[in-house]
């Protein structure tokens, strides 16, 4: 019971191929505009890519190339989506909501109330099984929609961001529900937060410029980034560069001083990744191995924490207000960004 | 038209729902003085009507037989073009607002011209469509269906000039509303007829309502397509606009009674009916 | 409505486009219009001051144009304006201060109304009479022959609504014949009676003889004897208002006159 996608959309420059098991959680990272959305639209077949097969199970959601032209509907794919907005139906209750899915499959109207009931206790929303969704709160209204997507069965869960839209008081509690009811459970879940990824998703795939561009286990993505983007997300310096006998030469030209990991072959494409909290900032040039030195120009400081981050030359440090304030660093200023070879991981891309 | 998105009010503006209007307008107060000129140029005439009625003979006068009769037949015929508005407007508007297909443009252009042909243009039309030598009429005819003449004939006509309200005002409302449910329900697995049937259209229901207000508003005063399309029989085809016309003739006391009748009429309908705006935003708000 | 505004304005163009192409047609097809008094040697100064405005019922629009470029041939530098309508309409035009220097209307009860507001200058006088006839489709499905015959079963037949003069003399005749016609509809004009029978959706109309003669070869005309008995007698006369009595009461003279009798003639009214 597999999922094996495979499609591509050219006015979207939208090109992803990936497959998922039948319990599995897939976090889909990456940047506003790289195609996570569209993603999840051609999966529930509110998007109609211009070629591509998927197989969702035994049921072909779509196969179009030159001779087959099949795509089935959206209301017969088993594909809820939860998207941003809870997009409750305003002329319904809460109880009604939830019922609607059960109703569409063909369920009598008592046996969709029972089902409806039985999701909304799950998500703990039993309480306002009669309310209209106008009298909800964002996370109330979101807990009703994901006991809404459930109450379908759907063999696919997709979630368009379903903690973008809440306040961070509402974003603990659905996290701890969208963990219990999303275990055993295929989700394709798409976020901007690496919690959420780590909590909820098995997989993490990210997404940049309609490609896929680094995929694995969530946890080995944050760690071992190998994209600009899950490095990001992890809050990790990544260059990008061509792995030498001491350490790396970034694709920029820097020499990095580090151990490769085992395995790594010298000539192989690579990356070096630190934390910014392993990067010193100097007014002048520090020598002596097995230390980094970079002269960097700073674009921007900004608070971090009880930090303040330091952006410059494309790669980040973490250091002290007072030390900033020592330093009477400012924008524009050229400084040098030390790193001990130790805190450096280098290994493959 | 869907009371979804609740709107960021700030604190600091005025707010027009409790009922005075204090604060900042947005507009120059020259615009009042516009708008007030505007009003009266709506107003005077109406007044000036009011002012030529014979009160001592206005209740015998609306209340006499034919004039009974015409009111009478022009609620029901209006009752009955509404209906058919609905029946093929919502559809219409559906196609217009949701669907493309070439020529699109082209139809809507084709549905909206009623609003701005004179109705006898419009009767003209019907009468070389329904008319006994037209292009159905022959073949209904044929199946034993007369139309010319009949009360069919004013609902036809009614129809035809009525049906760009429903369309225009649905139109828009359906725009307004996006497609945003549909997809949520589609992907809960509702069949198209399903999604239409529980979300669509009671989404667009307020502004179904006021399309199909704005549609009985108008085939009550639909005079025209009737007078060039149906003729002019008491109980058949003479509605109120038509007995008014004819009235004008001899008895002018009753063209002006029978005309503050129709105007009552109208008022009644569109004003009484006309959907408020839900609450729901302050609702939503307080939480 | 933001989306459909936009299709408005351009429907409403092209709309206009196609009104104007329709009235251009119109234009084309209002047969004589008066043209301009040809006498380029007259000066605009007596120009202004001759010139009278006649305001006549409707089934006088063909005789009343002819007469009118005849009168204008006739005194040169003189423009004849005309305004044809229903006669009653052309009363509360008149009532509400209209420019009129000449009324003639197609029954005598409007112009006593009229008269009974001291608007007219001295005594109407009778100048034609008109009677009805039964109109039918120059094809004539129904084989009518007479007036009884538009009592029988299934004949489609549309009279003027007895609130109008045509309608009050179709009840005359009806009175006369001892036939009661069941019409399928009752219409507040000859015009709008015309129209069904021209359109084929009605066999047979009763409208006046001279209307008959103006739509041409789309209906024909079938006189019946009773039609003596409702016969329509049309007075003309100069309004007290005038500021061209002169020019009025030669105009009314040359309507009453024998060219006047003679245009009016072939137009199929009766003389009296």
């Amino acid at each position: 019971m597999t999922l094996d996608f495979n499609a591509s959309l050219r006015a979207r420059n939208f090109n992803v191929a990936f497959t998922m098991e039948a319990t599995e959680t897939v976090a889909v990272l990456g940047p506003n505009g790289a195609g996570k959305s569209t993603l999840l639209g051609i999966l529930a077949g509110l998007i109609r890519p211009d070629s591509g097969n998927a197989m969702l199970g035994r049921k072909r959601l779509f196969k179009l190339d030159g001779g087959t032209n099949h795509f089935l509907p959206p209301h017969t794919r088993g594909t809820a989506l939860l998207a941003q907005e809870p997009l409750l139906f305003p002329h319904m209750s809460v109880l009604e909501n939830v019922a609607f899915g059960p109703r569409a499959a063909g369920a009598n109207r008592s046996k969709a109330l029972q089902t409806a009931r039985h999701w909304l206790t799950e998500v703990e929303a039993a309480g306002f099984a009669d309310r209209r969704p106008g009298q909800l709160s964002g996370g109330q209204a979101q807990r009703v929609a994901i006991a809404r997507a459930l109450a379908t069965d759907p063999e696919l869960l997709l979630l368009d961001e379903p903690m973008a839209a809440l306040d961070i008081h509402a974003a603990p509690m659905l996290r701890r529900l969208l963990k219990r009811v999303l275990s055993n459970r295929r989700a394709i879940i798409i976020t901007h937060d690496v919690l959420d990824a780590l909590v909820l998703a098995d997989r993490a795939i990210v997404l940049e410029g309609g490609r896929i561009t680094e995929e694995g286990p969530t946890r080995r993505v944050l760690e071992k980034p190998r994209s600009k983007f899950a490095a990001g997300l992890a809050g990790m310096n990544l260059l990008p560069g061509t792995i030498t006998g001491y350490g790396l030469t970034s694709d920029g030209g820097l020499d990095i001083t580090a151990h490769p990991e085992d395995g790594a072959v010298p000539g192989q494409n690579g990356v070096a990744v630190f934390s910014p909290t392993a990067v010193s900032v100097f007014p002048s040039a520090k020598h002596g191995s097995p230390r980094n030195s970079f002269a960097v120009n700073i674009t921007e400081l900004e608070p971090q924490g009880d930090q303040i981050r330091v952006h410059a030359g494309g790669l980040s440090a973490d250091i002290t207000p007072a030390a900033s304030a020592d330093l009477g660093l400012m924008p524009g200023m050229t400084v040098y960004f030390v790193i001990k070879a130790t805190a450096i991981a280098v290994y493959p891309a | 038209m869907t009371p979804v998105s609740v709107p960021c009010r700030k604190r600091w503006t005025a707010s027009k729902t409790n009922g005075q209007n204090t604060g900042y307008t947005g507009f120059p107060p020259w615009v009042f003085a516009l708008a007030a000129a505007g009003g009266l140029f709506v107003l005077l005439p109406l007044a000036a009507m009011v002012a030529r009625i014979n009160w001592g003979q206005f209740i015998p006068l609306i209340t006499s037989e034919s004039s009974l009769t015409a009111l009478g037949l022009s609620l029901r015929t209006s009752a009955a073009g509404t209906v058919l508005c609905i029946v093929f407007g919502v559809p219409l508007a559906f196609v217009l607002a949701r669907a493309s297909f070439p020529g699109q443009r082209l139809l809507r252009a084709f549905v909206l011209l009623p609003l701005v042909l004179p109705p006898v243009v419009g009767g003209i039309a019907l009468l070389y469509t329904f008319g006994r030598q037209g292009l159905l009429g022959r073949t209904l005819e044929l199946a034993g269906m007369q139309i010319a003449f009949s009360t069919t004939a004013v609902v036809l006509a009614q129809t035809f000039v009525a049906l760009p309200f429903l369309v225009v005002s649905l139109e828009g409302a359906l725009r307004t509303a996006g497609i945003k449910y549909e997809a949520v329900a589609a992907t809960l697995g509702a069949h198209p007829t399903t999604v239409l049937r529980r979300v669509s259209i009671p989404l667009v229901l307020p502004g179904i309502a006021s399309g199909s207000v704005l549609s009985f508003a108008r085939c009550l005063g639909e005079f025209g397509a009737t007078l060039t399309f149906a003729g002019s029989l008491q109980g058949v085809t003479r509605t109120l606009p038509l007995e008014i016309y004819l009235q004008r003739e001899t008895d002018a006391d009753a063209a002006v009674a029978l005309s503050l009748l129709l105007v009552a009429v109208a008022v009644a309908v569109v004003g009484l009916s006309r959907p408020r705006p839900r609450p729901l935003a302050e609702e939503a708000e307080s939480e | 409505m933001p989306v459909s505004q936009v299709d408005l304005f351009r429907l409403c163009t092209g709309a206009l486009l196609a009104a104007g192409v329709v009235a251009a047609g119109l234009a084309a097809c209002v047969n004589s219009t008066p043209d301009k008094a040809p006498s380029a040697s007259t000066d605009g100064r007596k120009a202004a001051a001759s010139s009278v405005t006649v305001y006549a019922a409707a089934s006088l629009k063909s005789p009343f144009t002819e007469i009118a470029s005849k009168f204008e041939a006739a005194n040169p530098g003189t423009k004849v304006t005309l305004n044809f309508a229903g006669s009653s309409a052309l009363v509360s035009q008149i009532t509400q201060g209209a420019p009129a220097d000449v009324f003639a209307s197609a029954d005598s009860r409007n112009m006593d109304e009229l008269s009974a507001a001291g608007l007219i200058d001295g005594t109407p006088t009778n100048f034609a009479t008109n009677v009805l006839t039964i109109a039918v489709s120059s094809a004539d499905p129904a084989s009518i022959s007479s007036f009884a015959d538009l009592a029988k079963p299934g004949i489609k037949v549309v009279v003027c609504a007895p609130q109008v003069p045509c309608g009050a003399a179709t009840r005359k005749v009806e009175k006369a014949a001892g036939t009661t016609l069941m019409p399928v509809s009752e219409e507040s004009s000859v015009a709008d009676v015309l129209g069904k029978v021209t359109s084929g959706e009605a066999d047979a109309g009763l409208v006046y003889v001279t209307d008959v003669k103006t739509a041409g070869d789309r209906v024909k005309g079938i006189t019946f004897r009773e039609s003596d008995q409702a016969v329509n007698t049309y007075p003309i006369a100069a309004m007290g208002s005038s500021k061209n009595k002169e020019l009025a009461n030669a105009f009314i003279a040359m309507v009453t006159g024998s060219e006047g009798k003679r245009v009016l003639g072939d137009a199929g009214f009766g003389a009296l």
